[in-house]
């Protein structure tokens, strides 16, 4: 009221300037600034180095450096090369099952966490208490393994004491046992996360309904939850078939380097310093991880779901 | 629900299963790591000692690893603080759709999911054929932020998708300018997710291997040192520095948890000032 009766002039003065800045183009240009900083880190760190392996993909290499060029002979060889089947089948074997058993066990432990933990608190702190090794060393995690898995290791001593074997399996570390074991390891809180957390949006009175008309707890479990949790799966999966697929590290240490798979494919021809060679496969790589998330976001618009 | 049912035990079993075989192997490693000095890499104990520990602090034994520790530290807080600040900023455009959203959205989705490999291959390749050296400080630092980054951002969306804009319009109203809404409104609220953004900026910075392997240059940062080790140590040395390295993960975890923790409580005991103002 006084600044009204005060200055006149002040009041009819001030609403243009404000009006200038709160228009549309100016929420463009504070929407660009803002991002600035990101689009700029993921301009010179992602989409850079993404047309770099491109082009380098084409070009050639002697024992030594790699000089420009325009040739398809990397991808004529990996194209025409049985290895690189394999390797590949490998990698989508190491994925499939990996996502098959983290997404058994990463929707059992969220569906605990969130319908039958009944306090908030127990729930925040029974969550932590699962996302905890998320923050720790991958590298130390795998190591952890080999106390259990190795030949006169934890399992095998246990298994022998116990009379189930005579004599130690040879297959538990360095196989594609002990791959998919840290893998489920490693990566299982993706599923749980990203599942726990659609389901703690769900309404609880959804369920209470299907209580009420008669359906039983596996009935509910099938028909309401399930079919309403998919997009946390879908995320979860998403997360976890992209890290199993790019991953090259858990395969060579758990493996003993006596497994494949695209990512270690990658890093042995840059151990070898052919690069272009590592091109290539990262580009192939690369296309088959994109059809494979562009087929999962089919089902899942992530933008509403975060 | 009102009787704990039979599947809660059968549910509450599972759960613990999955407790152990998340931590069983780190703790396993935990109580090997005090072998005595001629125990191996598997029980039995051959005695308990500290002999694996002291061999950390000797150069010849283990490498460099109090150097790439340090700068594991220094990077991990680089990458923590721009993290923060450009999540922030990038939460903020993201509220509002502008011409090109679309485009840096999916590029930091395709950050999230795109192999680590690749970016370290394409940076190093980047630097290498521009003439510049690879440095953990400038290639690592790049790197590790497109993994951080999208982690940052997915938290501040989902912050900003359940922001109550009144507040806002309050301090609007109240003649506060944007910057003074966004400084005394709009972070204050959102302080304790931003000390979530900070803890996976620097823990995930911190354990970072694939995106630095190609783009760290010759000073290892310390999973790559302790990768290294994996080659050609055979002793309980490296369970007791993957051992430290972990309590040192808990240790910043627990500090996280703890200040989100005072900040919440603080904030109740403050959270309503109704009143005060007219006293």
């Amino acid at each position: 009221m006084t600044d009204q009766t005060l200055s006149p002039e002040a009041t009819v003065a001030a609403p243009p300037a404000h009006a200038i800045a709160r228009k549309p183009v100016s929420d463009a240009v504070a929407g660009w600034l803002l991002s600035l900083p990101l689009a700029g880190v993921l301009l010179f760190f992602l989409v850079l180095p993404i047309l770099m392996i491109v082009v380098v993909s084409f070009w050639g290499a002697t024992e030594f450096s790699i000089y420009p060029a325009f040739q398809f002979d990397n991808y004529e060889f990996l194209l025409t090369s049985p290895v690189t089947y394999q390797v590949f089948f490998n990698t989508v074997k190491y994925a499939l099952i990996t996502w098959a058993i983290t997404l058994v066990i990463g929707f059992t432990v969220a569906y605990f966490l969130a319908f039958h933990v009944r306090s908030l608190t127990w729930q925040v702190v029974l969550f932590l208490l699962c996302t905890i090794p998320f923050w720790t060393s991958n590298i130390i995690r795998m190591i952890s393994w080999i106390p259990f898995l190795g030949r006169n290791g934890i399992a095998n001593s246990t298994l022998i004491s116990m009379g189930v074997i005579d004599e130690p399996l040879e297959w538990l570390l360095f196989s594609d046992f002990s791959v998919i074991l840290a893998f489920v390891h490693l990566y299982t809180l993706f599923m749980v996360v990203p599942i726990f957390n659609t389901m703690m949006r769900i309404d609880k009175s959804l369920i209470e309904a299907a209580y009420d008309n008669g359906a039983s707890g596996f009935q509910t479990l099938v028909n309401v939850i399930i079919p309403l949790t998919k997009p946390g799966i879908m995320i979860g999966s998403i997360f976890v078939i992209t890290l199993v697929m790019g991953d090259f590290i858990t395969v060579r240490f758990m493996s003993g380097s006596q497994k494949a798979n695209v990512g270690r494919l990658i890093s042995n021809d840059i151990a070898l310093l052919q690069y272009p060679s590592a091109a290539a496969t990262a580009v192939i790589l690369l296309i088959t991880v994109l059809i494979v998330i562009a087929i999962l976001l089919r089902f899942v618009d992530i933008r509403k779901e975060l | 629900m009102e009787k704990r049912t039979r599947s809660f035990y059968g549910l509450a079993a599972f759960f613990g299963l999955f407790l152990v075989f998340l931590y069983g192997p780190t703790i396993t490693i935990a109580i090997l790591s005090f072998q005595g000095p001629g125990g191996g890499l598997t029980f039995p104990m051959r005695g308990v000692s500290v002999h694996w520990f002291a061999d950390l602090f000797e150069q010849q034994a283990v490498g460099d690893i109090w150097g790439s520790f340090s700068r594991s530290l220094v990077l991990g807080l680089m990458v923590m603080v721009t993290t923060v600040v450009v999540s922030v900023m990038g939460g903020l455009a993201f509220r509002k759709r502008f011409p090109g959203s679309g485009i840096v959205f999916y590029l930091i989705i395709t950050s999230l999911v795109i192999p680590s490999i690749l970016v370290s291959l394409g940076v190093g390749l980047i630097f290498s054929q521009s003439g510049l050296t690879v440095h953990w400080s400038t290639s690592g630092f790049g790197s590790q932020l497109t993994w951080t980054l999208p982690f940052g951002l997915l938290i501040m969306f989902a912050v900003f998708n359940r922001f109550d804009k009144s507040y806002e319009e309050a301090a609007r109203d109240q003649g506060a300018s944007a910057w003074q809404t966004v400084r005394h409104v709009v972070l204050p609220i959102i302080a304790p997710m931003l000390i979530g953004v900070a803890l996976f900026g620097f823990t995930l910075s911190y354990d970072e291997f694939a995106r630095t392997l190609l783009t760290a240059g010759s000073h290892n940062t310390l999973p790559l040192e302790i990768y290294g080790m994996t080659t050609n140590v055979t002793t309980p040395v490296i369970f007791a520095l993957g051992t430290l390295t972990t309590v040192f993960s808990f240790l910043i975890i627990a500090l996280f948890i703890a200040v989100v923790g005072v900040m919440n409580r603080r904030r109740s005991r403050r959270g309503s000032d109704a009143g005060q103002g007219l006293v």
